[in-house]
């Protein structure tokens, strides 16, 4: 594929056909236990997006430079975990520092998504598929935009659920994994659209 | 592959203390919010604490308990503590707790809330008294088939200041029934001037958290965590006839109560009615028969409701509310103490009232 439409290729298909939260299942923790209120899992989308976006810069410079030339690919998880781990920490910190209704929209979820799979999943895959640095940019904003629709859709869905007749033994995550299954078919009608490896 | 080794740990070292040196770096600067002070209660206590902690764990090192089950981690909803001043934004992870009114009162989950600036502070005066103990399990023994007397020795701190009938908190490790620490709120059968002991009486409900627990699993030696004292069920120290009723686990305050006065001789008019079921729901009764030789104006009246052939009991009989009815003729000058099941103390506040007894001077503790 050309070289300049190619991010742009890879950011969509983050976003719909390869969206990491329904076709890898990945980031479903948070995904389950924050879908209550559309307005609490806006905060915790774009939290997401952020540390997607800017964690996997960190951690493709770190794999290229410092991981590779000493052949050490294999050191690969623990790096990128204690260097999510370090940064969200970092950005906590200087959020609660400079603005209070910065910090109580997005800053309190900083920690709950410090070990996020889908965050480790972004870095892991990047890495798998070879991207540049540019490439891994979008695969991360993509991934990030794309776990927020979802957690968003989810929302709005549950929303509407608290006022539905639910079977007692399905209430709460039952009904909620089921839900995640039905998106995750729904969203496997983009698959095929755009490809990439 | 000696030299691949040392590289791939200086190499995994390297990025480790470079993080770690960033992370001192940044809570030194970004992360340091220096000494903050805390006004609680309009001047009754000035504290100075390190900012950029939560409130809750502020308190807790300078000896204030605000009571909290699930230690800070935002789940329970109990460490409410009103910000006068210096609150700012409620934060999400608070409002699930909070309601309107509570919103509006600038209450806040002081677990949650962090100490950035200046504050003061307002929480109930009797907090200042609440404390951590670390007690261990002096003894145990059937009072009755279901109930249980614990007997607590404190050892640190060691001594405990309480009022006749007030309450503590039991803390329940994790176990078979529960994945956390969880608090159960249990009366004092103890009294006040054994300062040394805490004794409950547990009583065990079938799948309850705590009873379970301490029917089947806490034996002699346990170590075990409790705070208090908490309530406002003490004995009121006015010239009023006294009418104290309970039923089952409910004698625990009563006692206290009851041996309280003993101790400082009231010479105050006061009747104990305690309902059970049958006779193998009775127990206590040699102690209380004791309290009524030697504390002059005490009367002790265990009435039964399903008395059993063999129990020959030759006592009242009766539903507690009919026998507290046609002891109290006149209550007006009474003030009452009543202890037991929400559906028991309902009850009993409607005769009471019936028989005169001024709604205001109905004390209760419903479990």
């Amino acid at each position: 594929m050309n070289s300049a439409v190619y991010p742009i290729a890879v950011f969509f298909a983050a976003v719909f056909t390869n969206n990491i939260l329904l076709t890898n299942y990945l980031g479903m923790c948070s995904f389950l236990s924050v879908s209550r209120e559309i307005k609490t899992s806006v905060g915790l989308g774009i939290a997401v997006t952020f540390v997607m976006a800017t964690t996997t810069i960190l951690n493709w410079l770190a794999y290229t430079f410092i991981l590779q030339p000493f052949q050490l690919e294999y050191l690969r998880f623990i790096v990128f975990i204690i260097i999510i781990a370090a940064f969200v920490q970092l950005v906590e910190m200087i959020i609660e520092r400079v603005s209070e209704g910065l910090y109580a929209a997005l800053g309190i979820f900083l920690p709950l998504i410090t070990v996020n799979c889908a965050i480790l999943g972004v870095s892991l895959f990047m890495v798998i598929r070879d991207y540049n640095l540019i490439t891994s940019f979008f695969y991360g904003l993509g991934s990030g935009l794309g776990w927020f629709l979802a957690i968003m859709a989810m929302a709005g869905i549950r929303q509407k659920l608290a006022r539905a007749k639910v079977p007692p033994g399905l209430e709460g995550a039952g009904i909620t994994l089921i839900i995640a299954g039905m998106m995750a078919l729904a969203f496997m009608g983009f698959s095929g659209m755009i490809n990439i490896t | 592959m000696l030299i691949s080794l040392l590289i791939s740990v200086g190499i995994i070292s390297a990025v480790a203390v470079f993080l770690s040196l960033l992370m001192v770096i940044a809570d030194a600067t970004i992360g340091n919010y220096g000494n903050v002070r805390i006004n609680v209660n309009n001047g009754t206590k000035e504290l100075t604490v390190p900012g950029g902690q939560p409130l809750l764990r502020a308190l807790t090192d300078e000896g204030i308990f605000i009571p909290s089950a699930c230690g800070g981690r935002g789940s329970c909803g109990l460490c409410k503590v009103k910000v006068v001043e210096g609150g700012g934004q409620i934060l999400p992870t608070e409002l699930p707790w909070l309601s309107d009114e509570e919103k509006k009162e600038n209450i806040r989950l002081s677990c949650q809330f962090k100490v950035k600036n200046d504050l003061s502070i307002q929480i109930p005066e009797e907090l200042f008294l609440v404390k951590q103990y670390n007690t261990v399990v002096e003894s145990i023994r059937d009072l009755t088939h279901d109930i249980k007397e614990v007997r607590l020795k404190l050892l640190d701190p060691p001594e405990i200041e309480t009022k006749a009938g007030q309450f503590i908190q039991f803390q329940v490790p994790a176990y078979e029934l529960t994945d956390e620490p969880v608090y159960r709120a249990y009366s004092m059968a103890s009294v006040p001037s054994d300062n040394s002991h805490i004794e409950l009486e547990i009583r065990l409900v079938p799948n309850g958290v705590c009873t379970t627990y301490v029917h089947k699993y806490l034996k002699e030696g346990d170590k075990v965590l409790v705070n208090g004292p908490y309530g406002e069920f003490y004995l009121r120290d006015t010239d009023h006839d006294i009418i104290c009723i309970a039923g089952g686990s409910g004698m625990a305050p009563i006692k206290s109560i009851l041996l309280d006065m003993q101790e400082k001789e009231s010479k105050r008019k006061a009747t104990y009615f305690f309902g059970a079921r049958s006779a193998k729901d009775l127990f206590l009764v040699n102690e209380m028969k004791e309290i009524e030789t030697s504390l002059e104006g005490f009367t002790f009246v265990p009435a039964l409701s399903e008395p059993e052939e063999v129990d020959k009991w030759t006592g009242d009989v009766g539903l507690i509310t009919d026998i507290v009815a046609q002891h109290v003729k006149d209550g007006s000058n009474s003030e009452a103490y009543l202890c037991g099941s929400p559906g028991m103390i309902d009850a009993c506040v409607r005769v009471l009232t019936e028989c005169g007894v001024p709604e205001e001077r109905i004390y209760f503790d419903k479990f």
